[in-house]
């Protein structure tokens, strides 16, 4: 089975070490990046040299560049048309929910404070993203709110 | 004139398949000259797309049995679901006779090589399959449950949602919203 390469993008120090101790204690072989901000998640996909990831985590509320401004942009840009895109958010509001799926999010997560909880929610959202990305599923109709 | 000519295959071979793997976009690296390592996964489709390409300069990708066992089930799946008489099928029934072997056996083999159980890859697909009907219009929710072989449109709801965190309408609503917004940025 070949490593599943996946990226995080979040502001905040705790969340992001909370999110890689999760990754770290899944069953899976995972390579995992991160990014602080939405301008520096851009310009790593952007950059010659990046291997793309299966799946992005996507924090909401991120300084300068936000969650939806960077999923508007991917879902522009060709070659990150079709990147799987979770979004990652603390709100649970309808209305957010919405507008991240009608942009072009495939996933969206309410951020959990427990920690078991987020790792079978993550370890659910990747196994049955890597379906998609190996069985060649067409991500048009991959919507899943969690 | 004649002009006599020095071939040197395995330069040649190599390009060739450099070019064709460029196409793809995937990067690699070699371990020797004839095995190399995809780094990244590929879409089963671009795998047959790079097979094919190659096949025209005589080069052939060998895939190991495991792989095609794997595609084999994935398959059948996938045959089975959109058939028409899906709705008197016993799943696991049908695979054991097509595939010729023991339910127990093709589902194990699943789920060692893949991250899945056999019996989640097939509800998901089943659920992928009912997104299309219901975005084509063409059915109610009750055919489409009949057709994926549902004890009841309840059944087919609440898997539905199990798996994708919304009810029927609520995707239906999103797909279409995206879909106009699609439509306005593409203008």
């Amino acid at each position: 089975m070949k490593q599943i390469s996946i990226l995080l993008a979040d502001d905040d120090d705790d969340d992001r070490l909370f999110f890689s101790e999760a990754i770290e204690q899944l069953d899976l072989d995972i390579a995992l990046n991160t990014v602080v901000n939405g301008v520096e998640l851009i310009d790593y996909l952007k950059h010659p040299e990046t291997r793309l990831p299966e799946l992005i985590f996507l924090d909401l509320n991120m300084p300068i560049k936000g969650g939806i401004e960077c999923l508007i942009e991917m879902r522009r840009t060709d070659i990150l048309k079709n990147l799987s895109v979770a979004i990652y958010s603390t709100s649970s509001a309808q209305k957010d929910i919405d507008e991240c799926l009608i942009h072009g999010a495939n996933i969206y997560i309410k951020k959990p404070s427990d920690f078991g909880i987020l790792k079978s929610i993550l370890y659910k959202v990747i196994t049955i993203n890597h379906q998609y990305h190996s069985t060649g599923l067409s991500k048009d109709n991959f919507l899943m709110v969690i | 004139m004649k002009l006599v000519l020095g071939y040197q295959i395995h330069v040649l071979a190599r390009k060739v398949v450099e070019k064709e793997l460029g196409k793809i976009g995937v990067t690699y690296k070699y371990h020797n000259s004839s095995q190399l390592e995809l780094l990244e996964e590929i879409p089963y489709s671009h795998l047959q797309k790079l097979k094919k390409n190659l096949e025209e300069y005589g080069i052939h990708i060998k895939e190991t049995q495991r792989d095609q066992f794997i595609q084999k089930i994935k398959d059948t799946v996938t045959e089975l679901i959109y058939s028409e008489e899906y709705y008197s099928f016993k799943t696991s029934n049908i695979l054991a006779e097509k595939l010729n072997l023991s339910y127990g056996y093709i589902a194990n083999t699943f789920s060692e090589y893949t991250l899945n159980t056999l019996e989640n890859y097939i509800i998901l697909q089943k659920i992928e399959r009912a997104k299309e009907m219901i975005l084509s219009d063409e059915y109610t929710l009750t055919e489409i449950a009949y057709k994926l072989n549902y004890s009841s449109v309840g059944h087919l709801s609440s898997q539905f949602k199990k798996i994708t965190g919304l009810t029927s309408t609520s995707f239906m609503r999103i797909i279409k919203q995206r879909n106009l917004l699609l439509t306005k940025y593409n203008d």
